[in-house]
């Protein structure tokens, strides 16, 4: 019951909103659909959507929570896809009821998954940032690789799987649903303090007594395992699952979505999920042959103005200016960016030395460390 | 079995170049360029429209290696330099940005089909009783002389020597009065311009070019660069040599051939779990 109470003292409006999000996105289609006919390219934008919001999020996890670069989120989806379908294709056989194929080939598909996740997250442990970038990009290739060959699954042709019809969307936004209950509550948990804390200083984490190896180990666990139930999702969306989907674009492209809604910010990850499946969706219909670049195009300069705007050390007090939260902020006693102002006339001074750029080169900027507010001693 | 060396050792030498330009971009402004794979694209691009137009193969390789340099510079101004003391993963993104920026603007400039370019025609050399590709050796001969310069270049130039300075502690090769801006200028010149001529050799081997031609060797030298060491020159080309080899002999192999890229990239992962930093790569403490 503790438990519970925790979950229920934890509810904050953030995570409401993003439960929120869900449920219009499947209460809408369903009243659409009692009074006519919903489309069936609707509902297949809308799996498309559930299993895109569970990529991102799930990459979010890896990208924004632990801040590793994994570049490799779509080779989990892949054994996913791989092996849910696969089992789903023998199930059909002996069990009648197809949601309860579904759910037991998500289940195998996700575990199946959530162990290449632990193989994948063995070398995290060793490894940092680009160097792990890398290995996981290498293990997306390796996976792809591995199921072209294999003629079980169809080798080059791809597995063709059974489509599971319209109503694959009701199942797959309650599955999200179910997902970001319970990503969202780690997150919150000590778990996810302890996640955080190793993203902002692995050192000083180890110092306060977190479990670096086990953390690692468990996010990367973790993420695989959503991932790998996306893929089941794909695989009884689209028939047959390919080998050459799950490339390496893909993985990038999720990385686009954590990127666009804000690494860390999982509302911003279902948002931009949502939006770019849409927007994947529209201009696949309408831009045919070589037109169809200009999607990338347009990612492309998303992905580059949006990381140089956040992250350009220049651009610090227009971001100040500009940014959500100082509007709010902003009628307090402190405001930052009236403090920055005064030490931005140092710059002024003309030498030959370039001052800035020494004062700023091989600097680590690291936020100071802030003692939690909500901290409580003990438990 | 001595023809299937040469030919990696001739692929290895391509990677090599390339990952010769992940690495000192590396070890200078302490970066990943993933959109250094596409470069080698845009080159293979300026030889086709050069070829096109009835230039010379020769004006076409000057082209390229031109076109390349200008590009890498200005990647570097425009995309790279604001990022400057950022952290390094909005840096990689950025470079992933670059990348698919320029895949698609080649996609709808030059269309997603793939192009025949032949720069030469393939010819073959008798050497005691075997038969040999004429641009494999070429490729290997010209390779090896492009690296023995670069690493003469940066051993006993005032430009070489203020590269390693800056690799070695921006700050203080700042203070030393080292133009630092500048020199990852030309470091950005000097890896495009290495990318240009792997991708010359590329054609070579495979005579045609697509929008994404470059992605795939990119990726491997990345690969290479990183077995070897990021950051280390020697590491770069022993790193690249090693893939090259590798994937030749699991190519000659009938079982193997398919599983050719798994069997690359697990042995980047082998040598990385052995070694996380590379086989020729410096050990760097940790310091709060």
């Amino acid at each position: 019951m503790s438990y519970l109470k925790n979950v229920k003292k934890g509810m904050r409006f953030k995570d409401m909103f993003n439960y929120l999000i869900i449920v219009v996105m499947l209460v809408v289609p369903l009243l659409i659909g009692v009074f006519d006919n919903l489309p069936r390219s609707s509902s297949g934008l809308l799996a498309q959507m559930a299993y895109s919001i569970l990529l991102a999020v799930s990459l979010n996890l890896v990208v924004g929570f632990l801040g590793e670069l994994s570049l490799g989120h779509a080779g989990f989806m892949c054994v996913g896809a791989y092996i849910g379908c696969y089992l789903a294709k023998e199930l059909y056989d002996v069990i009648d009821s197809k949601l309860l194929v579904l759910i037991i080939s998500m289940l195998v598909g996700g575990l199946v998954a959530a162990v290449f996740g632990f193989i994948i997250g063995l070398p995290a442990l060793r490894l940092k940032g680009d160097y792990l970038a890398i290995v996981t990009l290498a293990f997306g290739e390796i996976v792809r690789t591995i199921f072209k060959n294999l003629p079980t699954f169809g080798a080059a042709l791809g597995l063709s799987t059974k489509k599971y019809g319209n109503d694959l969307y009701i199942v797959a936004l309650v599955v999200v649903l179910i997902s970001l209950f319970l990503i969202q509550n780690i997150i919150r948990s000590k778990h996810g303090r302890a996640i955080t804390a190793i993203r902002d200083n692995e050192i000083a984490a180890k110092a306060m007594g977190i479990n670096i190896t086990y953390y690692k180990l468990f996010v990367f666990v973790f993420a695989a395992f959503f991932a790998g139930i996306a893929g089941v999702i794909y695989g009884s969306y689209v028939t047959p699952v390919v080998y050459s989907f799950f490339s390496f674009n893909y993985s990038i492209e999720i990385l686009v979505m954590v990127v666009l809604g804000g690494m860390g910010n999982i509302t911003g990850s279902i948002i931009s999920a949502v939006f770019i499946t849409y927007l994947n969706f529209t201009l696949q219909t309408q831009l045919s042959g070589d037109l169809a670049a200009l999607r990338y195009l347009v990612y492309a300069i998303i992905l580059i103005v949006v990381v140089i705007f956040n992250n350009a050390p220049a651009l610090k007090s227009v971001r100040e200016r500009f940014s959500i939260s100082n509007l709010f902020r902003s009628k307090k006693k402190n405001n930052p960016s009236k403090q920055y102002s005064d030490t931005n006339r140092w710059d002024v001074v003309t030498t030959k030395i370039p001052m800035d750029e020494v004062l700023t080169t091989d600097v680590k900027q690291e936020d100071p460390y802030k003692p939690d507010k909500k901290e409580k001693g003990g438990k | 079995m001595l023809s299937t060396i040469l030919d990696g050792l001739s692929l290895g030498a391509i990677y090599a170049l390339i990952a010769l330009g992940y690495t000192m971009v590396y070890g200078i402004a302490k970066m990943l360029n993933f959109a250094h794979g596409d470069i080698i694209m845009v080159g293979a691009y300026a030889i086709l429209v050069t070829l096109n137009a009835n230039g010379h193969p020769f004006l076409a390789v000057i082209a390229a290696v031109l076109v390349c340099m200008i590009l890498g510079i200005i990647i570097e101004k425009v995309a790279y330099k604001p990022l400057r003391g950022a952290s390094p993963l909005a840096v990689l993104i950025t470079a992933i940005g670059v990348s698919y920026l320029l895949q698609s603007v080649a996609q709808l400039i030059f269309g997603s089909k793939s192009q025949a370019v032949t720069i030469t025609t393939a010819k073959m050399v008798k050497i005691a009783s075997a038969e040999f590709n004429l641009n494999t050796i070429l490729t290997l001969v010209v390779g090896a002389i492009i690296m023995i310069v670069l690493t003469l270049f940066i051993k006993f130039t005032r430009t070489g020597r203020a590269m390693q300075a800056v690799s070695e502690d921006r700050g203080a090769a700042q203070l030393m009065g080292v133009n630092v801006n500048k020199i990852i200028m030309i470091t950005f010149a000097i890896g495009s311009a290495l990318a240009a001529c792997a991708g010359v050799f590329y054609l070579m081997q495979i005579p045609s070019v697509s929008p994404t031609l470059g992605s795939m060797p990119g990726i491997k030298a990345f690969a290479a660069a990183v077995i070897g060491g990021i950051g280390s020159i020697p590491g770069a080309m022993l790193g690249g040599v090693l893939l090259g080899v590798v994937e030749k002999l699991a190519l000659n192999v009938p079982v193997l051939a398919p599983y050719a890229n798994a069997i690359v990239f697990a042995l980047l992962i082998i040598i990385l779990l052995v070694r996380p930093i590379g086989l020729l790569g410096k050990k760097r403490r940790e310091k709060v």
